[in-house]
C-alpha cells in the first residue's frame, strides 16, 4: 500500500512543481514527475511478489506470473510521454527565443 | 475487410504520405488531404446507413476476442460523432488552400491536420479505455503543434499555456485508467462496465468518475477549467480554429463524458440525481461566466472563443437532464453547434485573410465588399442563436422541451434568456464588421474559401428544415445508444465480427 501511496505522492509533488513554479523548464520537470508518478503506479499494478516474467516457455508452465499487460501499457504511455515532453521543451526552447526569458509572470502578451 | 478500421487508419496512413508527397509535388498535400476527409465522409454517410440495421458492430483489432484485444465499438452514437468530424474536416480542408498559402511549410500543416482527424475519429470508434487515452493524446499534441503554427510571440505563449492544462487532464486521466486497472484488471470498456456493476457504487467508483469528469472538463473547457479555450483557439490558423471550436472539444471532453457516464458507469438520472445536478450545474456557470465575458471581447476570434466556451455548457446542460429529449438535445446541439461555430470561425479566417487584422475596432464596413462571408456570418450567427427554421433553433428547442419535462422551470428559463446573450455579442461582430460604414479597400475571399463557407449554410439551412428525418435516423438513435446504459457491454459481447 505504501508504495501506491508514494506513486500518489510523487504525482502531488509533480502538479505542485507544474502550480506553484514561475520557470518554464520547472514546469516541465514537474510533467516529468507526474509521467512517472503514473508509470510506476502502474509498474506496481502488475507486480506480484516472487512471480516469474511473463514469457511462456511450455504450455503446461504454472501460471505464477507478473501481470504483463501494465508493462506493455507503460511502454505506450512512456512514448505519449516522450511526444508531449519533446514539444514541451520545443516550444519553450521557441518562446525564450521571442521573450528572451523564462519567468512565467513575463511571458503575458495575451489578455482580456 | 471491414470499414471500421479505415476512419482511424485511412488519415493515419495519408499523415505519413504527405510529407513524402508533399516533397515531390507541393499541392499533393492539400489534394490528398482533401480526398482523404472526403472519402471519410462518405464512409462516415455509409456507417450512419449500416448502423440503422444493426445496433453495434464491433471489429476486433488482430481479431482478439473482445475482453482480451482491443475492440473497436461502433454504434449510432459513435456513427453520428464520426459524421460531425467528416463534415468540419472536409469544410476544412477546403478552406485551407488558400488560407494557408500564406504560411511557410504547408505539409507539415498538412500532415498534423490528418493527425487530429485521425485521433479525433479514433477517440469516437474505440471500445478501449487505454486505447481511447492513446488517440486522445494523438489528438491533443497535434492540437498543441497547430496552436503553435504561426510561432509568433502569442501564439506559442497560448500553446504553453493550452499544453500545460491539456496536459495536466490527460495524466489524470491516464491516472484514472491505472486505478481503473488496479481494480477491475480490464480495460475494455463493456468489460470494465461488468465489473464496476458488480462492484456497486463505492467511494471508489466515485472517485474514479471524479477524476475522469475533471479530466473531460479541461478537454472540453467548461467554465472553471476553461482559461486555455479563449487563448488557444484564436490563435491557430482559421480552419483549425474552426476544428477545435466545432468538434475537437466535442469529442475530446463531451463525447467521452457521455460514453463513459452512460455506458461504463452506467448512471442514470433516475438512480443518482445529484451527478447529474452536478453536470448541470457545469453547464448553467459555462453559459452565463463565459456568455457575459464574451460581451466585452474586442477580438474577433476571441470573442468566438468565448462564445465556445458558453454554447458547449448548453451541451452540458441536456446531457445533464438525462431524459431523452435532453439528451437527443445535446447530441443534436453537437451538431448544430459545430456547423454554426465552424462556419463562424471561417468567416473570421476570411476576413483576416483579406484585410489582416481581427480587432473589431479597426474592421468595418465588410458587408458590401464581401456580401459572401457577411451572408455566411449571419447564417451561422441566427443558427447559434436559433432562430427557427435553422438547424440551432430544434437542438435548443429539444434541449428545452427536456428541462421542462424534467420539472426544472428556473433553469429553462435561464437557459432561454442567455440565449438572448448568445444575440446581444454576435450582433457585436455584426454590427462592427459587417454594418458599420467605413473605408476599409477589400475583395472577396477567394473561391475555395467560400465555397467551404457555402457548403456550411447549405448544411445548416437544409438540415434545420428537415430536421424531422435527422432526428428520425441519426441524431435519436445515437440518443438511444446513450440511453440504453448498461445494455452496452451485453451488446458488444454478443454481436458477431463485423464481417463487411
Amino acid at each position: 500500500m505504501i508504495v501506491f501511496a508514494s506513486c500518489i505522492i510523487l504525482f502531488l509533488i509533480g502538479l505542485y512543481a507544474i502550480v506553484t513554479k514561475r520557470n518554464l523548464i520547472k514546469i516541465a520537470i514537474g510533467f516529468a514527475l507526474m509521467e512517472y508518478a503514473i508509470n510506476l503506479f502502474f509498474a506496481f499494478v502488475g507486480f506480484k511478489r516472487g512471480a516469474l516474467a511473463p514469457i511462456i516457455t511450455q504450455l503446461d508452465t504454472p501460471h505464477n506470473f507478473v501481470d504483463p499487460i501494465p508493462q506493455a501499457l507503460v511502454l505506450t504511455a512512456i512514448v505519449i510521454a516522450l511526444g508531449t515532453t519533446a514539444l514541451m521543451l520545443t516550444i519553450i526552447m521557441r518562446i525564450y527565443n521571442r521573450y528572451k526569458t523564462f519567468d512565467i509572470a513575463e511571458i503575458r502578451k495575451l489578455r482580456g | 475487410m471491414s470499414f471500421i478500421p479505415m476512419f482511424f487508419a485511412l488519415p493515419l496512413i495519408s499523415a505519413f504520405l504527405i510529407p513524402i508527397l508533399g516533397k515531390i509535388y507541393k499541392p499533393l498535400a492539400w489534394i490528398v488531404c482533401t480526398v482523404v476527409s472526403f472519402v471519410l465522409f462518405i464512409l462516415a454517410l455509409y456507417g450512419i446507413a449500416v448502423t440503422q440495421q444493426i445496433p453495434m458492430i464491433v471489429y476486433k483489432m488482430g481479431n482478439w476476442p473482445p475482453p482480451l484485444g482491443i475492440v473497436m465499438t461502433f454504434d449510432s452514437f459513435s456513427a453520428f460523432m464520426v459524421l460531425v468530424i467528416s463534415i468540419i474536416v472536409f469544410a476544412g480542408s477546403l478552406f485551407s488552400l488558400r488560407y494557408m498559402s500564406r504560411y511557410t511549410g504547408e505539409w507539415k500543416f498538412y500532415t498534423l491536420f490528418m493527425l487530429i482527424t485521425a485521433g479525433m475519429m479514433g477517440v469516437s470508434i474505440t471500445g478501449d479505455l487505454f486505447n481511447m487515452f492513446v488517440f486522445l493524446e494523438i489528438a491533443a499534441i497535434s492540437s498543441y503543434a497547430l496552436v503553435a503554427f504561426g510561432v509568433d510571440a502569442e501564439e506559442l505563449e497560448a500553446s504553453f499555456k493550452y499544453m500545460v492544462m491539456g496536459e495536466i487532464g490527460g495524466l489524470t486521466f491516464l491516472l484514472a485508467i491505472a486505478l481503473i486497472y488496479a481494480k477491475t484488471s480490464t480495460l475494455n470498456l463493456a468489460d470494465i462496465s461488468n465489473s464496476l456493476q458488480v462492484m456497486g457504487h463505492t467511494p471508489f467508483f466515485w472517485m474514479v468518475l471524479g477524476m475522469m469528469l475533471f479530466a473531460f472538463s479541461i478537454k472540453a473547457a467548461l467554465v472553471p477549467f476553461h482559461s486555455w479555450l479563449p487563448d488557444a483557439h484564436p490563435a491557430a490558423p482559421a480552419p483549425i480554429s474552426s476544428l477545435l471550436s466545432g468538434i475537437f472539444i466535442k469529442v475530446l471532453g463531451i463525447y467521452t463524458t457521455a460514453r463513459i457516464v452512460f455506458n461504463v458507469f452506467g448512471l442514470t438520472r433516475a438512480n443518482d440525481p445529484q451527478f447529474f445536478n452536478v453536470l448541470i450545474g457545469l453547464g448553467l456557470l459555462s453559459i452565463i461566466f463565459a456568455g457575459l465575458t464574451a460581451l466585452s471581447q474586442k477580438d474577433y476570434k476571441r470573442l468566438l472563443g468565448f462564445s465556445s466556451v458558453s454554447q458547449i455548457g448548453y451541451i452540458m446542460l441536456g446531457f445533464g437532464i438525462g431524459n431523452y429529449y435532453g439528451v437527443t438535445g445535446a447530441i443534436f446541439f453537437i451538431l448544430a453547434h459545430a456547423l454554426a461555430k465552424g462556419l463562424l470561425f471561417l468567416t473570421a479566417g476570411s476576413v483576416v485573410h483579406v484585410t489582416g487584422t481581427r480587432d473589431l475596432n479597426k474592421l468595418a464596413g465588410l458587408g458590401e465588399r464581401m456580401p459572401t462571408t457577411a451572408w455566411s456570418f449571419r447564417f451561422g450567427g441566427l443558427s447559434l442563436v436559433g432562430i427557427p427554421p435553422l438547424v440551432g433553433f430544434w437542438a435548443k428547442f429539444y434541449i428545452i422541451i427536456g428541462i421542462i419535462k424534467a420539472g426544472f422551470i428556473w433553469v429553462a428559463l435561464v437557459a432561454i434568456l442567455l440565449s438572448v446573450l448568445t444575440l446581444a455579442y454576435l450582433l457585436k461582430i455584426e454590427n462592427n464588421v459587417f454594418m458599420k460604414k467605413g473605408q476599409i479597400d477589400a475583395k472577396e475571399a477567394p473561391f475555395t474559401m467560400r465555397i467551404a463557407m457555402v457548403f456550411l449554410v447549405v448544411l445548416i439551412v437544409i438540415l434545420g428544415i428537415g430536421f424531422q428525418p435527422i432526428i428520425n435516423f441519426i441524431v435519436g438513435p445515437a440518443a438511444h445508444a446513450l440511453l440504453r446504459g448498461l445494455e452496452y457491454s451485453h451488446l458488444v459481447f454478443n454481436s458477431f465480427a463485423a464481417s463487411f
